[in-house]
């Protein structure tokens, strides 16, 4: 008979952002008990709220199967003493033992077998371990001290149901039991429940236990309250999804707030409504942001609208607060602002924001002149980038660095290039957001990034594991993106300012970019990047040609080929250079790979690098012939050396574009 | 519609209810409840305890001369210690939200994350803050460190912003509206506080002298701590009074931080100092109660 398997751990509010990833492990886990103590059974689904994890598995079995081993013992002829010492070990008495025959001679042996034992008792004995084995980022004790059980939050109730029965268990001095609560406020603290009603009681209890559900619940009502207005949400994957898991039973409203408040940028408005309330914005068809917000209430309903008048009372207050800010900052400019930054302190060992400034100044505009555009506006952007750290709207709205200095560097009449850069100067901030849109915004932020690269690792902060306090990955990240993305031709090895660790972790990055991000695979990565690494976006021009070419006939066994020429010459130990005497070239397949050679090189030399690597391609006839009729080791040394500077010669010449040594053929 | 000190009177009676000692607030200059001893030091060892009171917490830098419709140099927290922390603590907390008033079928209450961490009292917790119709009402946290000690006890502390609380609750856009007694105002009671604060903190505190009291408190626990190891009788050992000094000096902390006196670079090592005693001062506590408990 097949069981189904109900569990349900009750705790009090998870964060959000935490939940998917425990129900991931407690699935997984689950899963595997399964397996291991062969109960038979497939995890049917796991759901979560912020109060419960919640799985069901369907056809365990009652019982494992009985077992039958036979263990065998010492030989027959080493007699009473060790047949009595192995009856002991097996628990038995000599009488139960047998013997079995064995190339080796007669053995004793000892037919052992396992009644299986209860999936409620293998249940009952692991799912305490199982529910304190998931991993949080960050646990709590609440009950016996330190030595106490760790969960995220406290434990409160446990239902396990195996068929109709509890799996009887204790965690954290929690009883397992068939009780589930409600909603906090629309359900009630105790409903028993069964393995096939379970979801049904929650739902009359108030708790939409999917979250995909409650998800659709949120959207379609989003839709509903916007009908028919011309005006529709901001979409905002990241804030549905916390909602999704900071609610049992979401309802979203619709509030208004007073269009005066529209003169602040919309930045400030989005941000205080997103990050500061979680509601989510509104804009009309032209994406102009309109006076209105959807907040998303843990309940059924708003009936007297209390809610949604406190939550515009409280968005009033915010927002007040945002143009108290902005006007109390306008009284000093940014370039007044400066001085100040010496008290702002960058890094014990790095000094104040002031001296990053002076530094990154300097640096944008050596980038400037590298890129040979106006130094003046790059350096004028850098020298005012941190200065929105000493405003009264940064020191509240933290995560709107940039974005705020460049707003008030427009509102106070610096040129659009010096604001704009400014305002994207901190992009991209993760791999989903776009690299600043100016030349100069690039170059401001690849100044502000490399100088935390270098300064950081100077220091000996560099990242290492999965430590990476000060974001340097991130850093390291945008900076490749920047360079490849914004075509801009700086030697990577010169923005790593010597430092080979430095130069190293870049180059971590770049593969990671472009195997991870671009797709392209990790052997034409390493070909490539044995060529030349330090022109980024040469190397994805490369890359891009480099793959074009690889599924045509000729380009992988001439990889081949390659690599077998590499070897000729290691094995050889061969450090010789420049063009072979033609005199010695012998007729036939030599002279013509000669001559194919000279063909190649001229075709391959000023072509973009796609019709270059097909040129190059094309040199496999005259190689196969060459490798399956010429013997390179020929007996006459001359000749030998000469071969041998042939094919280096091709090699050396063929390589600019990528080491296809590196390609892994077939 | 109740008073501010009606709603305050509530509370108290609720929690003294619920098994609570009500106390009156500390008398020195605290930053936050949670510093008060009845918070700090009582949460420390193996003794349950449960208290509440209503603390009036200076912050300095946040005066805005009482021209800020939501932000004051001296807020009165109401805060509540259970210890240890009951299984139905989060039930008994929404009730006492219904005991002053809200009637929460017709409100929204989530828990939205958010941990705490004294650095200046060695002390963490972790929890939430309570969200009615998105406004913050009370911060609640399961402490888990206090003075660098793990709690044998884990107790929660809910605290509540009462200025914010009777706000909702009457209605009002501006603190100083809220109607404190009958026919008088949280302005009638406090703007003056408010205004002289801002002014002496931002711009007339003597930043010689504020460092001379830093030190001299600084000092006075110090002597007090470094004493202990010797004392004889441990249990007649002044702990409380070594904290009091602790609590000066971060008072003396907080109006230097206003002034703009204390760069960001000294910021850390003025707090490290502050924490060094706090930490002395906890261990002292820690060993008497551990003694007591043994006697």
């Amino acid at each position: 008979m097949s069981l189904p398997f109900l569990l349900e751990i009750g705790t009090e509010e998870i964060p959000d952002w935490m939940i998917t990833g425990a129900l991931n492990q407690l699935q997984d886990h689950f899963q595997t008990l399964l397996d291991q103590h062969s109960l038979g059974g497939r995890v049917a689904w796991a759901e979560a709220t912020p109060r419960r994890l919640a799985l069901r598995a369907d056809g365990l079995v009652e019982r494992q199967a009985d077992t039958d081993e036979i263990v065998t013992g010492p030989p027959k002829s080493a007699g009473a003493g060790a047949a009595a010492g192995f009856a002991k070990k097996m628990g038995v008495s000599v009488d139960a033992l047998s013997t079995e025959s064995t190339a080796r001679g007669e053995y004793l042996c000892y037919r052992k077998k396992t009644a299986g034992r209860t999936s409620a008792e293998i249940l009952a004995e692991q799912l305490p371990s199982l529910i304190l084995g998931i991993s949080w980022p960050k646990t709590m004790y609440w009950i016996g001290g330190k030595t106490g059980p760790r969960f995220i939050r406290p434990i409160r109730w446990i239902v396990a149901l195996l068929g109709d029965n509890v799996v009887p268990f204790e965690v954290a001095g929690v009883a397992s039991g068939n009780i589930t609560r409600g909603h906090r406020k629309l359900g009630t603290n105790s409903i028993p429940v069964t393995v096939e009603n379970y979801r049904d009681s929650l739902a009359l209890s108030g708790v939409i236990l999917a979250a995909t559900d409650r998800r659709q619940k949120i959207e379609s009502e989003m839709s509903i309250l916007l009908d028919q207005s011309g005006l529709h949400v901001r979409p905002d994957p990241d804030l549905l999804q916390t909602l999704v898991f900071i609610t049992e039973f979401p309802t979203a409203i619709l509030g208004h707030f007073d269009e005066q408040y529209l003169e602040l940028p919309s930045e400030v408005l989005v941000t205080v409504m997103r990050h500061h309330q979680k509601y989510f914005s509104v804009e009309d068809a032209t994406g102009k942001l309109a006076p209105r917000f959807v907040a998303v209430m843990n309940t059924n309903a708003d009936p007297d609208g209390l809610v949604r008048h406190g939550n515009e009372r409280v968005l009033r207050a915010r927002f007040n607060d945002a143009r108290f800010f902005w006007r109390m900052d306008q009284q000093k400019q940014l370039a007044d602002r400066i001085q100040s930054l010496a008290n702002v302190t960058f890094q014990a060992k790095l000094g104040s924001y002031l001296d990053k400034t002076k530094r990154i100044a300097a640096l944008a505009w050596e980038l400037a002149a590298m890129a040979q555009i106006g130094e003046v506006a790059v350096e004028r952007a850098a020298t005012l980038s941190k200065t929105d750290l000493t405003t009264e709207m940064v020191k509240e709205f933290t995560e709107l660095q940039g974005v705020v200095g460049g707003l008030y560097a427009r509102a106070q009449g610096e040129p659009e290039e010096v604001a704009r850069a400014i305002y994207d100067h901190y992009k991209p901030e993760s791999m989903e957001d776009s690299i600043p849109s100016t030349i100069e915004g690039r170059l401001v932020s690849l100044a502000d990034k490399v100088d935390n690269l270098r300064n950081f690792f100077a220091i000996g902060l560099g990242a290492k594991g999965s430590k990476d306090p000060f974001a340097l990955r991130r850093a390291a990240q945008g900076v490749v993106r920047i360079l490849v993305e914004g075509s801009l031709e700086f030697p990577l090895s010169k923005l790593a300012g010597g430092d080979p660790h430095l130069m190293d972790f870049l180059l971590d990055r770049v593969r990671y970019y472009f195997r991870d991000i671009r797709g392209f695979a990790y052997d034409e990565v390493n070909a490539v990047l044995a060529t030349d690494a330090d022109n980024l976006p040469d190397v994805g021009k490369r890359l891009t040609a480099l793959k074009a070419v690889r599924p045509t006939a000729n380009f992988e066994p001439l990889a081949a080929s390659f690599k077998r020429i590499q070897n000729i010459l290691r094995q050889a130990a061969f450090t010789g250079e420049g063009n072979p005497n033609e005199a010695l070239l012998e007729a036939g397949p030599e002279r013509e790979l000669y001559s194919e050679f000279r063909r190649v090189s001229e075709a391959a030399r000023d072509s973009e690098y796609l019709p270059a690597l097909e040129a190059i391609a094309s040199l496999r006839p005259a190689v196969d012939l060459f490798f399956d009729k010429v013997l390179v080791n020929a007996p006459d040394a001359e000749v030998r050396r000469n071969r041998l500077t042939l094919l280096k010669g091709i090699l050396t010449e063929f390589s600019t574009i990528a080491d296809f040594s590196e390609i892994v053929t077939q | 519609m109740d008073s501010f000190q009606q709603t305050k009177f509530k509370l108290e009676t609720y929690w003294s209810d619920h098994g609570c000692i009500i106390t009156e607030p500390y008398d020195i200059e605290v930053g936050a409840g949670t510093m008060a001893p009845e918070t700090f030091l009582r949460v420390i060892g193996p003794k349950p305890y449960r208290v509440a009171y209503v603390q009036p917490s200076r912050r300095p830098a946040d005066g805005r001369y009482g021209e800020n419709p939501n932000r004051l140099y001296k807020h009165q927290q109401l805060q509540v210690i259970l210890k240890p922390s009951p299984e139905d603590v989060i039930d008994l907390y929404l009730a006492s939200l219904e005991a002053v008033g809200i009637d929460l079928s017709k409100h929204d209450i989530k828990f939205e994350e958010d941990n705490w961490e004294s650095p200046t009292l060695g002390a963490w917790g972790v929890g939430w803050q309570v969200m009615l119709d998105g406004l913050e009402i009370t911060q609640f946290t399961y402490f888990q460190q206090c003075g660098g000690i793990d709690l044998d006890l884990v107790p929660a502390e809910l605290t509540y912003g009462l200025e914010r609380l009777v706000a909702f609750l009457q209605g009002k856009n501006s603190v100083y509206d809220i109607e404190w007694a009958p026919g008088v105002t949280y302005a009638d009671v406090r703007l003056a506080d408010e205004l002289q604060n801002s002014v002496y903190n931002f711009e007339m505190a003597g930043v010689d002298a504020m460092w001379n009291l830093f030190a001299i408190h600084e000092g006075e626990a110090q002597r007090l701590i470094d004493a202990y190891a010797k004392y004889p009788d441990k249990h007649r050992f002044p702990t409380l009074a070594a904290y009091d000094h602790v609590l000066n000096c971060s008072n003396a902390f907080n109006l230097l931080d206003a002034r703009g006196a204390i760069s960001v670079t000294e910021r850390v090592g003025v707090i490290a100092r502050v924490r060094k005693l706090a930490v002395g001062v906890a261990q002292i506590w820690a060993d008497q109660q551990a003694a007591e408990v043994v006697a």
